[in-house]
């Protein structure tokens, strides 16, 4: 086996096997055996991916020609996958990642039965195929076939427990979402097809298709893709579906709606580097939303008690960073903090797992408190995550972080501090979960801390795990600054421009000085607030209006969702059954009454006919003679 | 290349004697057993015929044609091109699903029931190959007739004024299109036959494509054979027959109907009113568009208020129908391409969806979405299957209907952006009362409706897994069906520029 | 004679013929005066007729003139088979309601 990327059609497939074999077996298969084919597929992708990894490092890419999935005279769709730099690095996450969630997951969904249990496992499969898809795929179609796949597993997997409504209200407001931003998608795209005739990469961005287009043509096109974007990574306006979609179980949430899946848009923004560079008012666009994003996702997860709709909304907040990244310019940075957002993230969803599955369930926070002492393993890892995710110098956030941030900074200033308040109550909220989890008196009921108990190896595994990569995670960016060689960006080099630098090595020693310091305030500020944590009454104020998440949803249900049904109901009752229809019957009833009318004249007395005989032939000699 | 003259005569004279068996059948279990054998036998022929084609010059169909009225020029002319192929397989493919799949529900008069419905693939099967207009316009109508009924004989409570509205609105624009037929034919040339006689006009399809015709004429005809298609297909404002026929038909007649039948109207626009009014179609086609996309965002809407599911996937299919005849009248390769496989696709799926639709009302006796709960739980297979139908039906890629809508759109874009980003929003608001509709009836806990619900028998499980086949299967490599179609394509829009 | 008057004959006759039908409710009355209007035309029909033949004698062949007597008489045969047959039906009324007046027999309506 010379070249291992003939056989990279096998890295999707696998996954694919596993869920077609989980879900047609999902009756016969064992609990066991089902758990292990779907983590031991998505291990050999890893393995396989690893492989590509190596092949690709070694300054080896493809693009792989499969079939033509759609080909007409005039344009042509081919099924091909793109194996690069960007992509290898995508597809070690995915399937890393995703293996150590199938793993945990084993343990985390042990008490289903073993029919959901399976079925389970065939989504999970079903959305790293995708995912792979997404990644791999050569052309804008392919890609968006796994764009959309990924918001139907979401879905699924979202509504997985779906006797109770409100998670499937959830998994459809997910699926609605993403579709919203899935139509701005492909607008670009056939913005494209109309102006260059091809979806494929490779030729998209050639400078004889860039010359193709003109200024407002890209602009056009790259907007519409950032609406995509915003749909399927969280981002302001579409952003309300990511917590409500926390409702999945939480392996789930780890997996798809931290680690891959929301990391989507990003992805796609930087393949589409060659195009988004060439349109600053894109881009402004991108660095304005996603910097309001992370400022507000940021302030609602300071006053939420649910232990995992504040990652959710932390999530959402680090999205808004990696976008903030993007538009900035700073694509290397942006898919840095991907990367190491995966690892901590998902570390701490699994942590939270571990939390809920040793609480019997509790989500609230307010419940918790000391769970340092029942469950170290959990605790300890929980807090590199948290350590990771503020930035604290040596653990892997802090290299990603301060990248987009020092790249905000050459930008602009007033832009960086904005950012820089948002890593604060990064900082902030993050402790506060810690403190009042782990730390303290315990506050739930006296079965639940009988019942506390750390979990099985399957989960702390993996916990274990994604702690170290959180830490050595980041080693792979070391700037400049401090000795390194940024070994990602010159691995990115050849698909993703690094962003120029414009700062000295002394500004930039500056600003890691003064954010770490400002973080290590602020997790104190947040350890001297929360220490001695009491369950507070309902917030007023300001504190109520951030419980309430901005009453975003509120405002969408009034101004979007209410409207909307007033006017399909106003259509339905009115339009449709009165006015069209009505017209329809109308007719129908003015021919019968006019029918009813006529039906008087056949009177039935011969006289009367007689007359009307009479009648009607003197009219017509009257006609025939005189007119 | 083989001597398969005989395919379109096969196709036609096979379903009239299923028929004509079928009346004389002695019981239920004898007629639908003929209906089955016999619908099969046609698909095998339908599916022989996309092996013997030898269709390289347009006009130049492998066809039959013999001599009818002879003074009037007219011939029973019938043959097989490019989309004539794909929906009689269409047709073909259909009718033993919609078959077998009803297999279980037990008929009153089974025998002209099933009689009745080979008839009506008769007609159907004419309607596709007929390149004569009296011979169309005759299988037109024998395709409506049998239809009617089975609605008034067999449908549901509020049949016959459901089945009233649906024929008189049906037939009155036939009665529009026939005046058009007359007309048009005035103004043909005159035709020779073989032993020396020549009539002054002729029915026929080419002598149509070559009639005499100003712009006004063509202006005028094109909204009398419009408004005959428009209500066939239907398209806003004309669709108000739909909900009603298809609530209130027996289910399988609501598949041949939505299925198949309003492929007879979009197959009109393709066959008789696009290639002989060409400049009246350059007159209308943005208004056409406009109509059909009004349909789509105004269709959707009112499916999403709608609590009884049948009226639901009847607003859904007014919606889908309203896009492909926008991506026709759209005309440029992409988006006529996109139309003729979404078509088939269509076929296939909502026939899928109602054979879903029809074990739910056959075993809770309710179609109000409101009453249904948690089919889930007691369903479980019955529900992976709708789920995968009705992601099918709001296009989900490597599902069928993904190519053809992307097509559509992209076809769309070109013609004009706002065309395609208004039709888009067809696409949030389908996904939006699909998974109403599925979430509703299949998951939450189940209540006293739903609780007794069985899982789908073996007969259901074959016939949905098929139906999942192909989606699948198109849906992962559309190309035989582009391959298929691709010269119709371009024969109609060299015909109409 | 001049054509004119049997022109007005014929009229008068006619006009009385349907205001007898107009007026009358014995269905007899109303036959008969069907037949008059009938006899009226077969008049109008013939004095046409000769005035056609004495103005045309020159050019065409004598059987030309008769063609329109002969239709004449046509008329009066199926006069005469309608005569028999509306009697018969004149009877069996007057056999099932016992009177032979028309407006009684208006059961087709509603």
């Amino acid at each position: 086996m010379n070249n291992i990327l003939q056989l990279v059609w096998l890295i999707p497939l696998l996954p694919l096997v596993g869920f077609v074999i989980n879900g047609l077996g999902r009756k016969s298969l064992s609990k066991n055996l089902s758990g292990i084919i779907g983590s031991a597929v998505v291990l050999a992708s890893f393995v396989l991916s690893m492989l590509v990894f190596m092949q690709v490092k070694s300054g080896t890419t493809a693009s792989l020609h499969y079939f033509n999935f759609l080909e007409l005279s005039k344009f042509k769709v081919a099924f091909d996958f793109k194996i690069d730099q960007l992509s290898s690095l995508f597809l070690l996450i995915i399937t890393g990642v995703g293996f150590l969630i199938h793993v945990y997951s084993t343990a985390y969904m042990h008490y289903e039965d073993g029919k959901d249990f399976a079925k389970y496992f065939a989504y999970l499969n079903l959305f790293v195929f995708s995912m792979l898809l997404l990644v791999m795929g050569g052309n804008y179609l392919i890609m968006f076939i796994g764009w959309e796949g990924v918001g139907l597993c979401s879905y699924l997997l979202i509504g997985y427990w779906f006797r109770n409504t409100d998670y499937t209200d959830a998994a459809k407001k997910a699926f609605v979402m993403n579709r919203i931003g899935d139509l701005g998608f492909l607008l670009a795209l056939f913005w494209l097809i109309a102006k260059v005739g091809t979806l494929q990469f490779d030729e998209v961005f050639s400078s004889a298709s860039l010359a193709k287009l003109s200024i407002k043509d890209i602009t056009g096109i790259t907007l519409l893709m950032f609406v995509g974007a915003t749909g399927k990574s969280a981002q302001i306006p579409l952003y309300t579906w990511l917590p409500d979609a926390m409702a999945g179980p939480t392996p789930v949430s780890a997996l798809i709606h931290a680690a891959t899946m929301v990391t989507a848009g990003i992805y796609m923004i930087a393949r589409s580097n060659a195009l988004f560079s060439l349109a600053p008012l894109t881009q402004t666009v991108i660095t304005v939303i996603g910097l309001a994003t992370a400022l507000l996702a940021a302030s609602i997860a300071i006053k939420q008690n649910d232990i995992k709709k504040v990652l959710a909304y932390s999530t959402v907040s680090q999205l808004g960073f990696m976008f903030l990244a993007l538009g900035t310019g700073n694509y290397v940075a942006a898919i840095f903090h991907v990367m190491t957002h995966a690892f901590f993230k998902a570390l701490m969803f699994l942590g939270s797992g571990s939390v809920i599955h040793a609480m019997g369930g509790e989500q609230d926070i307010r419940k918790m408190g000391g769970l340092h002492k029942h469950m170290k393993i959990t605790s300890i890892t929980f807090f590199i995550g948290c350590l990771a995710i503020s930035g604290i110098p040596g653990f892997s956030g802090f290299f990603s972080k301060d990248e987009i941030l020092s790249g905000v900074f050459s930008h602009n200033v007033v832009l960086y501090s904005l950012a820089l308040f948002a890593a604060l109550l990064t900082a902030f909220y993050m402790f506060r979960l810690y403190i009042v989890t782990f730390t303290g008196s315990f506050r739930g009921t006296h079965d639940q801390e009988h019942h506390l108990h750390e979990s099985p190896k399957a989960m702390t595994i993996p916990l274990i795990i994604l702690a170290v990569l959180s830490i050595v995670g980041g080693y792979v960016g070391v700037p400049e600054a401090l000795g390194g060689h940024h070994e990602l960006a010159l691995y990115l080099t050849p698909v993703v421009k690094s962003a120029e630098h414009h700062l000295t090595h002394g500004t930039e020693y500056t600003l890691m000085v003064v954010s770490t310091f400002l973080v290590l305030i602020s997790i104190l500020f947040s350890w001297l607030k929360f220490r001695n944590y009491k369950i507070e009454a309902d917030a007023k104020g300001f504190g109520k209006i951030l419980q309430n998440k901005w009453y975003v949803d509120d405002i969408y249900q009034l101004l979007i969702v209410r409207p909307l049904q007033n006017v399909a109901g106003f259509l339905n009752k009115i339009v449709e059954s009165k006015i069209i229809d009505g017209a329809v019957n109308g007719l129908g009833k003015l021919i019968n009454y006019g029918s009813r009318q006529m039906r008087w004249l056949q009177s039935g007395q011969v006289g009367a006919y007689v007359l009307l005989m009479v009648i009607g032939m003197l009219i017509l000699f009257f006609i025939q003679l005189f007119l | 290349m083989g001597n398969y003259f005989t395919f379109p005569d096969l196709l036609i004279w096979l379903p009239l004697l299923a028929g004509f068996f079928c009346f004389f059948a002695k019981e239920e279990k004898s007629a639908r057993l003929t209906a089955i054998v016999f619908s099969l036998l046609i698909l095998g022929v339908s599916i022989a015929t996309l092996f013997f084609t030898n269709d390289t010059k347009y006009l130049n169909y492998n066809n039959v044609n013999y001599i009818w009225l002879k003074y009037l020029g007219a011939n029973y002319y019938i043959g097989l091109d490019s989309t004539g192929r794909m929906l009689t397989l269409l047709t073909a493919t259909v009718f033993p699903l919609i078959l077998i799949a009803t297999s279980k529900t037990t008929i009153k008069n089974a025998a002209s029931y099933f009689g009745l419905i080979m008839l009506t693939q008769a007609g159907l099967m004419g309607v596709f190959m007929a390149l004569d207009a009296l011979t169309f316009y005759f299988f037109w109508e024998l395709a409506l007739i049998p239809v009617y009924f089975l609605c008034s004989k067999w449908g549901g409570e509020s049949r016959i004024q459901a089945t009233f509205k649906f024929f008189v609105y049906t037939f009155a624009g036939s009665l529009l299109m026939l005046i058009g037929i007359i007309y048009v034919y005035l103004h043909t040339g005159t035709k020779g036959f073989e032993d020396g006689v020549i009539v002054n006009h002729s029915f026929s399809l080419v002598s149509f494509y070559n009639a005499n015709l100003s712009a006004t004429e063509q202006n005028w005809l094109f909204v009398l054979f419009f408004i005959a298609f428009a209500i066939k297909m239907p398209i806003f404002p004309f669709h108000t027959w739909q909900p009603d026929a298809y609530d209130q038909s027996p289910t399988s007649v609501t598949m041949i109907l939505s299925g198949v039948m309003v492929k007879m109207g979009l197959f009109g626009l393709l066959r008789w009113l696009m290639p002989v009014f060409p400049s009246g179609v350059i007159h209308y086609k943005n208004i056409v568009i406009i109509l059909s996309i009004i349909g789509v965002v105004y269709a959707s809407c009112i499916a999403m208020m709608q609590d009884n599911i049948k009226k639901l996937i009847a607003y859904s299919s007014i919606a889908h129908i309203g896009l492909m005849c926008a991506a026709i009248f759209a005309m440029n390769q992409i988006a006529v391409q996109g139309a003729l496989i979404q078509m088939f696709n269509h076929g296939i799926n909502i026939v899928g969806m109602w054979i879903v639709v029809e074990i739910i009302e056959r075993q809770t006796g309710v179609k109000k979405i409101s009453q249904l709960s948690g089919l889930a739980s007691t369903a479980p297979v019955l529900t992976i299957f709708l789920v995968i139908i009705a992601f099918a039906n709001i296009a989900l890629p490597l599902t069928n209907a993904f190519t053809g809508e992307f097509l559509m759109f992209s076809g769309l874009y070109n013609n004009n952006k706002w065309f395609a980003a208004i039709a888009g929003l067809g696409i949030i608001l389908s996904a939006v009362y699909t998974l109403n509709m599925i979430q509703k009836v299949f998951f939450g806990s189940t209540n006293a409706v739903t609780a007794e619900v069985k899982d789908i028998s073996l007969n259901e499980k074959i016939v949905l897994m098929i139906i999942v086949g192909i989606i699948f299967f198109i849906g992962v490599y559309p190309q035989p069906l582009i391959e298929l179609t691709k010269d119709a394509v371009n024969n109609l829009l060299v015909r109409v520029k | 004679m001049d054509i004119k008057a049997y022109i007005v004959l014929s009229l008068t006759l006619f006009t009385i013929g349907i205001i007898g039908v107009l007026v009358r409710r014995n269905a007899i009355v109303i036959f008969m005066c069907v037949e008059l209007m009938l006899n009226a035309v077969n008049l109008l029909l013939v004095a046409f007729s000769k005035m056609h033949a004495i103005s045309n004698t020159a050019k065409l062949s004598p059987t030309f003139a008769s063609d329109a007597q002969i239709f004449v008489f046509f008329i009066m045969v199926v006069a005469a088979a309608e005569v028999s047959v509306g009697l018969a039906i004149i009877v069996m009324m007057y056999r099932n309601v016992h009177t032979v007046d028309v407006n009684f027999l208006n059961r087709l309506k509603n």
